[in-house]
């Protein structure tokens, strides 16, 4: 089965944010940050602790079920996919993900998912972002 | 800009709030970062107007591949120096440079004096100048947490905004005053702040949320794979992260090249009390990174503060890093760690450079001791290794307490030509030494370097390699250097990444987005803007068979034994001859 990214060791974060680097850079083809499916930020400050908010795969996706036009569709392993052409851009999907994953582009009008592809991970310099298999989560 | 074939500069008026952007063609030839501001400096300054005049202007930039490639982390400002009237430049990582590249701005020119205590909020659709009176005179943190506030309400996202701000003695105009950047990293030296303070300018608020394509993907994504891997898989990078710059402590003790109690002597016998593994074991609680950095080398020291009787105790954080445990560390005499970090930490907040504050402070205690001041101007008594005392004169000069602090706020110089002992103020050309005294490299290279710094053309790590002193060839090895940085802060990158930017590397990264540039090319950059930074000291009044070198700096041995006052001279004059002849050229 695919693995899904977990982002289990944000204790080590530097807060250098390749993984948002690359995110962007290989999923939408853009050097901009908010083009990735994964965002790091801090809780208050430099000085906080930081934290990823990026899709946890879940088995029964709140976001697939509230999407009206059956845009999202379940991923082999957990999470989903996008099928941009069935989106209609209604960001039901944004406020029903309660980890504030689904990233809305502001852009195109869509929803940036992750895609549990693990770009992310390979290019985490501390390891705190690792691929799992789903049945250990 | 990236995807462009312009620079574009954003104008702002403190005085009117008046904003002008600006898509200059005629710039991209100076690449991006210092190459840039350089020249915006030379447009916008006026030699004819004091330091601190309203209309002189505060340039930043950002460099060409500023972001999109990993350690081209900084940004570059460029001031008229209130510490020494020339020329000021200076950088710093964290977050400003993703957040300029986000908003879409490759340079900010600020001129003219807000009407009242202001900060300035930069976006890629807005730009305001903003009342800050309720925040002039709080502390550096304070500022940033209630800025962060105040711009998250007004609908900006975590994550993509820098703030950078100065504090109290900014405000108060102490020369060396510095502009804290996103808490942790700093525009240290040559008083940014001051420059700042005197526009009323408290912050800078940068956002940016803009699209940025890739136009290559291909093309980028491999060479920032490349560069990316060189950073963390191999070792070129893995000190910085590992123990970081303290490192530096053992190794320059033992060859004697510390500067220790206003440089009396280049060994400090508890160096190993202040070592990077000593900060390591004792203190250190957390490391970070610039945005767009893999390595981090930003190293959080903690220590536990008691801050009443009854077991009432804070835990403080603040960075370190090699330059501030030389400067209050073993330039003062202080031999454990804990008392550096509580050194650094008011330093930090009351918004001064580390360096400059350590070496003014080291001067004092030696002017105090030898009789040139007394109690009646140093308020406390000053000695070597007193940290108490040493937190108490801190808040003085930040404050200017008294005429002695006010004039020890206008730097090293200055107060030691007012008070006397000018022969130990250890300064060079106005700008307070740095933690190497390694030989000729450091001193003539800090003397010659454009903004007098080590960092100008690296002199100290001449005196290191192994190679037989040769007048001549150090002239051309500091002269060679100071024009190859001038071309690689064009592209801003963290100098501690050198080595991984070669200059092949360089143009396989530029050129996959957009740029056509070639080895010549870059030569061109650099002797170009090495030329407009001697220009523009020329303009300022700058002269260099003027600077004369604290004596002693003749009488403390090095790390490569004594220097001769006459063998530097005759460096300084020879490297005179070369910047003369570059001045004369012609580029356009």
């Amino acid at each position: 089965m695919p693995k899904i990214l977990r982002p289990r060791e944000m204790n080590k974060c530097l807060g250098c944010f390749s993984c948002m680097t690359v995110c962007a850079a290989t999923g939408q083809k853009n050097h901009s940050l908010v083009k990735s499916a994964i965002k790091i930020r801090t809780t208050g400050g430099m000085d906080s602790s930081f934290i990823a908010i990026v899709c946890l795969a879940c088995q029964e996706p709140a976001c697939m079920e509230v999407c009206p036009s059956d845009a999202l569709e379940l991923r082999d392993g957990g999470g989903v996919l996008l099928v941009p052409d069935k989106c209609i851009g209604c960001r039901q999907c944004e406020t029903a993900c309660i980890m504030r994953a689904v990233n809305f582009d502001e852009e195109t009008k869509k929803p940036i998912i992750c895609r549990h592809c693990g770009i992310c991970a390979r290019f985490c310099p501390h390891d705190c972002l690792q691929m799992v298999e789903a049945s250990e989560v | 800009m990236i995807n462009e074939k312009y620079i574009r500069i954003l104008y702002v008026d403190m005085e009117t709030g008046k904003i002008r952007v600006e898509q200059r063609e005629d710039l991209v030839a100076y690449l991006g970062g210092v190459g840039v501001a350089s020249r915006l400096l030379r447009e916008n300054m006026n030699p004819d107007l004091a330091t601190t005049d309203p209309a002189q202007p505060i340039v930043f930039a950002i460099g060409a591949g500023a972001y999109v490639f990993p350690v081209l982390t900084k940004a570059v400002a460029m001031f008229i120096s209130p510490l020494t009237g020339d020329l000021g430049e200076s950088y710093a990582g964290a977050r400003m440079a993703m957040s300029m590249f986000m908003a879409g701005y490759d340079a900010l020119v600020i001129t003219g004096k807000a009407p009242k205590p202001s900060y300035l909020s930069v976006s890629n659709d807005n730009v305001s100048v903003r009342d800050a009176r309720a925040i002039w005179g709080l502390n550096v943190d304070e500022t940033g947490r209630t800025l962060r506030d105040r711009e998250h309400h007004r609908g900006q996202s975590v994550g993509k905004r820098s703030i950078i701000r100065i504090g109290p003695a900014g405000e108060n105009g102490v020369a060396f005053a510095c502009v804290c950047v996103d808490t942790y990293r700093h525009f240290g030296r040559l008083g940014l702040g001051a420059a700042m303070g005197s526009k009323n300018l408290k912050a800078v608020s940068i956002y940016g949320n803009r699209s940025i394509p890739i136009l290559d993907y291909k093309s980028y994504f491999k060479a920032y794979r490349e560069i990316y891997k060189k950073c963390t898989s191999t070792d070129m990078m893995a000190k910085y992260h590992d123990a970081g710059t303290p490192i530096n402590i053992m190794p320059l003790n033992k060859a004697g090249g510390l500067p220790t109690r206003n440089m009396q002597s280049g060994t400090f016998e508890a160096a190993d009390e202040v070592c990077g593994d000593t900060f390591a074991q004792k203190n250190l609680v957390r490391k970070m990174a610039c945005t767009g950095c893999p390595v981090g080398c930003i190293h959080i020291g903690m220590y536990r503060r008691e801050f009443d009787k009854g077991h009432e105790y804070e835990a403080i954080n603040v960075s370190y890093d090699y330059e501030l445990i030389f400067a209050l560390g073993t330039f003062l005499g202080i031999g454990n760690t804990d008392d550096i970090l509580a050194l650094i930490d008011v330093v930090e907040q009351t918004g001064m450079d580390a360096m400059s504050t350590g070496v003014c402070l080291g001067w004092a205690t030696d002017a105090f001791q030898k009789g040139y001041v007394t109690t009646e101007d140093t308020i406390i008594e000053l000695e070597f290794g007193n940290t108490a005392n040493y937190l108490l004169a801190i808040r003085y000069i930040a404050d200017r307490a008294n005429e002695f602090y006010h004039s020890l706020g206008k730097g090293v110089k200055h107060a030691s030509s007012k008070y006397g002992g000018e022969d130990f103020a250890m300064h060079i050309a106005g700008n307070e030494m740095a933690g190497y005294h390694t030989g000729y490299g450091s001193l003539v290279g800090a003397a010659v370097g454009a903004r007098h710094s080590h960092l100008c053309n690296g002199g100290y790590s001449f005196d290191q390699d192994k190679s037989e002193f040769d007048e001549d060839k150090l002239v051309e090895k500091l002269f060679a250097e100071e024009a190859e940085r001038c071309m690689t802060n064009s592209l801003v990158m963290c100098l501690f990444a050198r080595k991984i930017y070669d200059r092949q590397t360089i143009l396989e990264a530029l050129n996959s987005i957009g740029w056509s540039l070639t080895d010549e090319d870059l030569t061109d950059v650099g002797k170009r803007t090495l030329r407009d930074k001697l220009l523009i000291k020329k303009a300022l009044g700058f002269k260099q068979k003027s600077v004369k070198l604290p004596k002693r700096f003749f009488e403390t041995p090095s790390m490569n034994g004594m220097l001769d006052e006459e063998v530097a001279n005759s460096i300084i004059r020879k490297y005179s001859e070369k910047a003369d002849a570059l001045m004369k050229e012609k580029f356009d």
